[in-house]
C-alpha cells in the first residue's frame, strides 16, 4: 500500500499533464462517473453529509488497522474529487488519516471545492474521514 | 412614478451597462457576464461614488451633533429618508423605517407586530414560493405565540392557487405575508388581489418586496397592503441597508423591537419613553452611509424610465427562454403568465452544482442550489436549479453567453 504522501504525488502528476481547465474537468468528471461509490442501501440519512449545494454520503469501515471509505454524491463533479480524495485516504492507517495533510487538493487546483463557503459537502466530508481515522482506531465499523 | 418626473427625458436603458465598473472585469480569464441579479444587483458609479463621498467628506453621527458635518449628514439622511417615500409612493416619511434588508423588516413586524396582535389558536398564511426570510421569522413567533403556518400552493406554472387562497381566509386568520416577486421562478404574484382579498377579513398583509424594486414600480398605496419590506442591495444600493414601509397606524401602535440610543425620548432607570415615528424602530445608530447611497441608488433608476426598463427585462427573459430551450434536456421551473426576468432551470442529467462550476469557469455567474427555498424545491421534487436571473444592464450578448456555455457543459457532463 502506497502512502498517503505517495498517493498525493502521483495525482499532482497525473494532473500535471492537462493543459486547461476544461481537459482538468474532464478527467474529473470521468472519474465522477465511473464504478457506483457507494452502495444503494448505504445511501441514508444516517450516511449523509448535508451541503447546500450537493449532497454527499460516507461510510467508513475499519480492517486491520486500516480505514476503507466509500462515498458518492449526487452531483458529479464532487462525486469526481471524492474519488480522489478516496484514492489517497481509503485503506490508509487510521493514525496516518487523522493527520494527514492533503496538499494535493490546492496543488492541482480545486482548492475552491473545499471552501466551507461552497458547501457542496467536500469540507464536512473530510473532517468527517480524519475524525473517523482517529475515532475508528478502536472500533469495528461505524 | 410622480408628474414630475414623467418631464424628466429618461436615459436609454441600453446605455445603463457602462455605469457598472464590475460588468468590465474578468472572472477566471473571461468576459465576466452577471446572470445572477436576483440574489445581489451590482452598483453604479453614482453609488460607489455616494459611499466615498459620504466617509470622505460627510461622516459625523446623525441627530446628535449642533456642529455643521452633523447636521450635513442628518440632512443627507434624512433626505434619502424623503426619496424612499416618494420612491413607493407612501404618504409620509414617518411610514419609512431603514433597517438592514428586508429580512430585518419581517423580522421587526413578527416581532412587534405579531408579540402585540397574535392571539393564540390564530392562522399566518404564507405561500409556497416564499424565500426562508419570509418563513422563519413567522414560525418563530408563531411558535412562541401558538399560532399555524398556512400555505398558499401554487400550480405546475409556479403561480399561486387564489382559488384556494380564498378558501383559506378566515377569522382565524392573523397575517399574510407573501412575496411580490418569487426570487426561485420570478413569478409576479397578484399582490393588490392578495390585498384586497385578505382586507375583506381585516387580516393584515405584509408584502416581500426584496425582487420587485429594481424591476418594476412599487406603489404602496395602490397596493394597499399593510407592509412592504425590501433591500438597497437588490436594487443597486449597498447591502446592509433596506426599507420597511408600514401604514402609520400600525407602526404608531407597534412596540419599539429593539432598545437603545436614537430610539428614546426620555430614560430613567424606572421608565423610558419612546421617540417618534419612524425613529422608534432605528435603534443604535444607523446605516448613515448605506441610506444615503440608497438615495443615490433611487436617483439612479429615476435616470431611467421604469416601463422601459421592464421591457427590456422581459426581452431578455424571452431570449433566454427560447435560447435554452434549444438546448436539449433543458426544463424550465416556473413559467407564470406574469414572470420577472428569472429562468430556473435543469439539464436532463445533469446536476445544478455541477452545471454551475462550469459556467464559473467560462465566466458565466449563475446561482445554483435551492435559491434559499427549500419547502419550494422539496414540493417540485429537486434539489435546486440554475438560476439565470437579469437585470437592466443585461445585454442580450449575455444570454447568448449564458447558452454556449450550457451547451458546452452538457456536453461535457453529459
Amino acid at each position: 500500500m502506497k502512502s498517503i504522501e505517495d498517493k498525493q504525488r502521483e495525482i499532482i502528476e497525473d494532473f500535471s499533464l492537462f493543459d486547461d481547465w476544461m481537459q482538468k474537468y474532464e478527467y474529473i468528471i470521468d472519474l465522477g462517473k465511473s464504478l457506483p461509490l457507494i452502495e444503494e442501501e448505504y445511501k441514508t440519512d444516517e450516511y449523509l453529509i448535508k451541503g447546500c449545494q450537493s449532497r454527499v454520503w460516507l461510510r467508513a469501515e475499519i480492517k486491520d488497522d486500516r480505514v476503507y471509505f466509500k462515498a458518492d454524491s449526487d452531483a458529479v463533479i464532487t462525486r469526481g474529487i471524492i474519488a480522489l480524495l478516496i484514492r489517497v485516504l481509503s485503506g490508509q492507517k487510521a493514525v496516518d488519516i487523522g493527520g494527514s495533510d492533503l496538499y494535493f487538493i490546492d496543488r492541482i487546483g480545486l482548492k475552491e471545492h473545499l471552501s466551507p463557503t461552497r458547501s457542496n459537502g467536500l469540507t464536512s466530508m473530510v473532517k468527517q474521514m480524519k475524525y473517523y481515522g482517529i475515532g475508528l482506531q478502536n472500533k469495528e465499523t461505524v | 412614478m410622480t408628474a414630475e418626473s414623467t418631464l424628466v427625458k429618461h436615459r436609454p436603458v441600453i446605455e445603463s451597462r457602462n455605469d457598472f465598473p464590475i460588468l468590465s472585469t474578468r472572472m477566471n480569464g473571461r468576459d465576466l457576464v452577471f446572470l445572477d441579479s436576483a440574489a445581489s444587483t451590482q452598483k453604479p458609479q453614482m453609488v460607489i461614488d455616494s459611499l466615498r463621498k459620504y466617509y470622505s467628506e460627510q461622516n459625523a453621527n446623525v441627530h446628535r451633533g449642533v456642529y455643521a458635518l452633523s447636521q450635513t449628514a442628518t440632512h443627507l439622511f434624512e433626505q434619502s429618508r424623503l426619496k424612499v417615500k416618494d420612491f413607493i409612493g407612501a404618504t409620509s416619511e414617518r411610514e419609512i423605517v431603514f433597517v438592514r434588508g428586508a429580512t430585518e423588516g419581517i423580522n421587526l413586524v413578527a416581532q412587534s407586530f405579531g408579540r402585540k396582535y397574535f392571539k393564540p389558536g390564530g392562522e399566518i398564511i404564507l405561500s409556497q414560493l416564499e424565500h426562508h426570510s419570509n418563513i422563519v421569522p413567522w414560525q418563530m413567533i408563531a411558535e412562541e405565540k401558538g399560532l399555524a403556518i398556512k400555505v398558499i400552493p401554487i400550480n405546475e406554472k409556479g403561480e399561486l392557487r387564489m382559488d384556494v387562497f380564498e378558501k383559506m381566509l378566515s377569522e382565524k386568520v392573523q397575517m399574510v405575508a407573501v412575496n411580490h416577486i418569487s426570487n426561485a421562478l420570478g413569478t409576479i404574484n397578484p399582490v393588490k388581489k392578495i390585498t384586497e382579498m385578505a382586507h375583506r377579513y381585516h387580516i393584515p398583509v405584509l408584502i416581500d418586496g426584496a425582487q420587485a424594486t429594481s424591476h418594476c414600480a412599487v406603489d404602496v398605496q395602490d397596493i394597499d397592503a399593510d407592509f412592504y419590506v425590501f433591500s438597497g442591495h437588490k436594487m443597486f444600493g449597498p447591502t446592509g441597508i433596506g426599507v420597511l414601509w408600514g401604514k402609520e397606524k400600525w407602526l404608531d401602535a407597534m412596540p419599539p423591537w429593539q432598545g437603545g440610543g436614537e430610539m428614546i425620548q426620555t430614560v430613567t432607570f424606572e421608565k423610558t419613553t419612546y421617540n417618534e415615528l419612524p425613529f422608534k424602530f432605528e435603534a443604535g445608530t444607523p446605516n448613515i452611509a448605506g441610506s444615503i447611497a440608497l438615495g443615490a441608488a433611487i436617483d439612479y433608476i429615476g435616470q431611467f424610465d421604469m416601463t422601459e426598463i421592464h421591457a427590456h427585462e422581459q426581452a431578455l427573459l424571452e431570449y433566454c427562454t427560447d435560447k435554452l430551450s434549444e438546448i436539449k434536456g433543458v426544463k424550465f421551473y416556473g413559467t407564470a403568465a406574469q414572470k420577472a426576468s428569472v429562468v430556473s432551470f435543469l439539464v436532463e442529467g445533469t446536476h445544478p452544482y455541477d452545471l454551475g462550476v462550469i459556467l464559473d469557469k467560462m465566466g458565466i455567474a449563475v446561482r445554483t442550489g435551492h435559491h434559499c427555498t427549500q419547502p419550494l424545491m422539496d414540493y417540485l421534487g429537486i434539489p435546486g436549479t440554475v438560476r439565470a436571473s437579469m437585470a437592466m444592464y443585461n445585454h442580450m450578448e449575455d444570454i447568448d453567453r449564458l447558452a454556449e456555455a450550457v451547451t458546452k457543459a452538457r456536453l461535457m457532463l453529459c
